[in-house]
């Protein structure tokens, strides 16, 4: 279960506090006007930012002093999610050993994740000679590697064309769905929360509300997100 | 913002390796500065010391002033016209940054000196002779070392107006003359003054060109003061007072190169479409006899060093390679730590810290001979000064090296940080980790690049160890000054020969591996 107990994030001017909790398991949009904090609310869950007060709390242990790296988490951000330099197999098996002392089972198990989401055979090849959703497709494979239970996503789709964004839609809900991943996804489009997602996290006017039926939401917007959905 | 970044294991030990380093490099400049200002005995000068003290100022503006007003022909003709080599000549202008200074100096002579080419002519002709000791060939030096870099900050002005802007020129109905008026002498007027400033600093702490084409009492500048001081006359407090003058200069100049933002003299020169419009007649003539020149200017020299040098490899003697073998270890140990230590610095600079910075670049505001006789001071009562030679010339070129290396490496360190932190920080990679397969492979080619720079300066660098050294410590740029006031001048030549080889080498195999490493 995620918990963020009365999180509290000031940049300047800027303020967002978030006090919800969401069973583990869930899959929840991230959604409201930009500037409002969607991916501030994720730094803050990931550990890129600090909150000013509250707690980040999994499954009862409190994560908010936990460097990124140590959190049960595993971000993919909306670019720069594999080194250039690196094949896409060592940015696969950055997501098993961080110092890449990949023993002969841990190439296994970046073939098979590579064959999983549908890039058999691409291990030797470097970032720049993949499209964009197969470079995607390669950040989704490194997490499915890391096997963390929370998954943050920070509209790392929103490069890909709408045919493309909706197949990595419906891979991520299909790798989520074998693990039992949790899922955050933060995005623009009501369409991608309303196929996503069942919950949604409103964020809008400094807060990050609490998540609720996605359908209903969307059906019934408040003030500030009919604006937003014009 | 990034105060607002959660600091994590690797960044503590960034911060912390930096701030350890910063103490290091603030101690060593403060420890000869404290030994030089507790030997600091009386305040006036006397009538050598300010006439150094003149000499010095003037010869930099000289330097500065002829070298610049001579550069922009130059980069003129490089901006406008498009032939074949031009993209090797700008890349050549780079070269004499890491020239050996000793090097050039020998090939001035055969250009210029009593018996060279350009007496040769002037004889023929009936004219009286030039003589290239004094304040003429320190300028004449220093235009030499100065006017190529000038070039390239020219140069680079030029290529950063906007193609458009001559686009409009041409359909308004500019002549040449208004082209120059409304585009190019605004421009001129901005980067010039950065220009000279630049060069003007430089010869401020001019030591190699001054011992070898200056001397006596009208062309010493302060450094060669400190250096005969010390050498000659075994006259401590002087040489002390001389140092705090040197570095009261220096730090002044520091302090201003720190207020104005300098051109960058490197990268310039890409094969763009369009730039300034390529005027026929006599405009085209003038070109053409200005690269010409130019282009002769640096390659006589280098020629004649060549000419004179290679019948004498053959019987080099033993202490050439003796000495080969000495400057090669102070320049690959002297770059390893100076990259080292900039890169730490440049890590820590990216995580938003101001204090890396002044800490990589506050060696500027040393000099030399002004580090190696504070060194002297506090080092002689205990050792023997030679014995210290070389590790006081690994250490102080380390040092000096620093910034140059700190300013290729800081803007890559940046980038670094901002496009993959928070990738590296998500995946939880160690701090060795991530060195491996982050930062080295994504920063080698400016690692590379700087490496080469350190490495050749390292190499050719003509200071201290003219201070420190007896006989059985030479570097290999000593040895070359020995043989010449031997005038054993064909021996110089080869010595000279050998060292240049090896400076360019060491460049070229830095900035080679850096760029190899880093085409994926």
């Amino acid at each position: 279960m995620l918990l963020l107990e009365n999180v509290v994030v000031t940049q300047g001017a800027f303020r967002l506090t978030a006090d919800w909790q969401a069973a583990a398991g869930a899959r929840i949009a991230v959604i409201g006007p930009s500037g409002a904090g969607k991916s501030t609310l994720l730094s803050v869950i990931g550990g890129f930012f600090g909150a000013d007060s509250g707690r980040v709390m999994w499954d009862g242990v409190d994560l908010t002093r936990m460097d990124p790296g140590a959190r049960p988490i595993t971000t993919v951000f909306q670019d720069q999610n594999l080194f250039p330099h690196l094949t896409i197999a060592q940015n696969l098996g950055l997501g098993i050993a961080p110092g890449l002392r990949l023993a002969r089972a841990d190439h296994a198990r970046v073939d098979a994740a590579l064959t999983r989401v549908g890039l058999a055979g691409m291990g030797p090849r470097l970032p720049a000679q993949l499209s964009g959703g197969q470079q995607s497709r390669a950040a989704l494979a490194r997490a499915l590697l890391r096997a963390r239970p929370l998954l943050l996503l920070d509209e790392p789709f929103a490069a890909l064309g709408p045919a493309l964004k909706a197949d990595m839609l419906a891979l991520v809900a299909e790798l989520a769905g074998e693990s039992g991943a949790t899922v955050l996804m933060v995005t623009h489009d009501p369409k991608d929360a309303a196929s996503f997602a069942p919950i949604t996290c409103l964020v809008a006017g400094g807060v990050a509300h609490a998540p609720q039926p996605t359908a209903a939401l969307l059906a019934n917007p408040p003030p500030e997100l009919a604006a937003y959905l014009g | 913002m990034a105060a607002r970044i959660k600091p994590v294991m690797t960044d503590r030990a960034v911060i912390w390796a930096a701030t350890g380093l910063a103490v290091a490099v603030m101690l060593l400049l403060l420890a000869p500065l404290g030994a030089l200002g507790l030997s600091f005995s009386a305040a006036t000068l006397t009538v050598a010391e300010g006439s150094a003290l003149r000499f010095t100022l003037w010869q930099s503006v000289l330097s500065a002033g002829i070298s610049v007003v001579l550069a922009v022909p130059v980069a003129r003709a490089l901006a406008r016209r498009r032939f074949v080599g031009r993209e090797v000549l700008i890349a050549t202008l780079g070269a004499p940054f890491i020239l050996p200074v000793i090097v050039a100096v020998l090939g001035l002579l055969a250009v210029f000196g009593r018996a060279g080419w350009v007496n040769g002519l002037l004889a023929t002709l009936g004219l009286p002779a030039f003589s290239i000791y004094g304040l003429q060939g320190v300028v004449l030096a220093h235009v030499f070392f100065n006017m190529p870099l000038a070039v390239r900050m020219i140069l680079h002005g030029w290529q950063a107006i906007p193609t458009e802007r001559f686009r409009l020129a041409q359909s308004l109905g500019f002549s040449p003359r208004d082209v120059q008026r409304h585009i190019e002498w605004p421009m001129l007027r901005a980067v010039l003054p950065g220009a000279a400033l630049v060069i003007f600093v430089i010869c401020l702490a001019s030591f190699a060109v001054a011992l070898t084409l200056g001397g006596g009492p009208r062309a010493t500048t302060v450094e060669l003061a400190i250096y005969q001081a010390v050498r000659f006359d075994f006259d401590l407090p002087t040489a002390a007072r001389l140092a705090l003058l040197q570095f009261g200069l220096c730090a002044l100049a520091f302090l201003v190169a720190a207020r104005v933002a300098l051109p960058s003299g490197f990268g310039a020169g890409g094969g763009r479409i369009g730039g300034p419009p390529a005027p026929g007649g006599w405009h085209r003539a003038g070109d053409v006899v200005a690269i010409t020149l130019a282009a002769l200017f640096f390659a006589l020299p280098l020629g004649a060093v060549v000419l004179r040098g290679v019948p004498g490899l053959v019987d080099l003697p033993g202490q050439v390679w003796a000495a080969a073998g000495r400057s090669l270890g102070i320049a690959l140990a002297s770059t390893a730590v100076s990259i080292g230590v900039a890169l730490v610095f440049a890590m820590a600079a990216a995580r938003g810290r101001a204090w890396p910075a002044l800490a990589a670049t506050l060696p500027l505001a040393a000099s030399s001979l002004v580090l190696g006789t504070g060194l002297f001071l506090l080092l002689q009562p205990y050792v023997r000064p030679s014995s210290l030679a070389l590790p006081v010339t690994f250490v102080i070129n380390a040092a000096l090296s620093l910034p140059f290396a700190f300013r290729i490496l800081a803007p890559e360190a940046r980038s670094l940080y901002t496009d993959y932190h928070r990738l590296s920080q998500s995946l939880g990679l160690t701090a060795w980790a991530r060195l491996r397969w982050v930062v080295l492979p994504r920063l080698s080619r400016p690692l590379g690049f700087a490496a080469g720079l350190v490495a050749a300066l390292s190499m050719g660098d003509l200071g201290v160890i003219a201070l420190f050294a007896g006989d059985a410590e030479a570097t290999l740029p000593l040895i070359v000054h020995r043989l010449m006031g031997a005038y054993r001048m064909d021996q110089a030549a080869a010595a000279a020969l050998v060292l240049v080889a090896l400076s360019f080498t060491l460049f070229w195999i830095f900035d080679h591996w850096g760029r190899r490493y880093a085409a994926a």
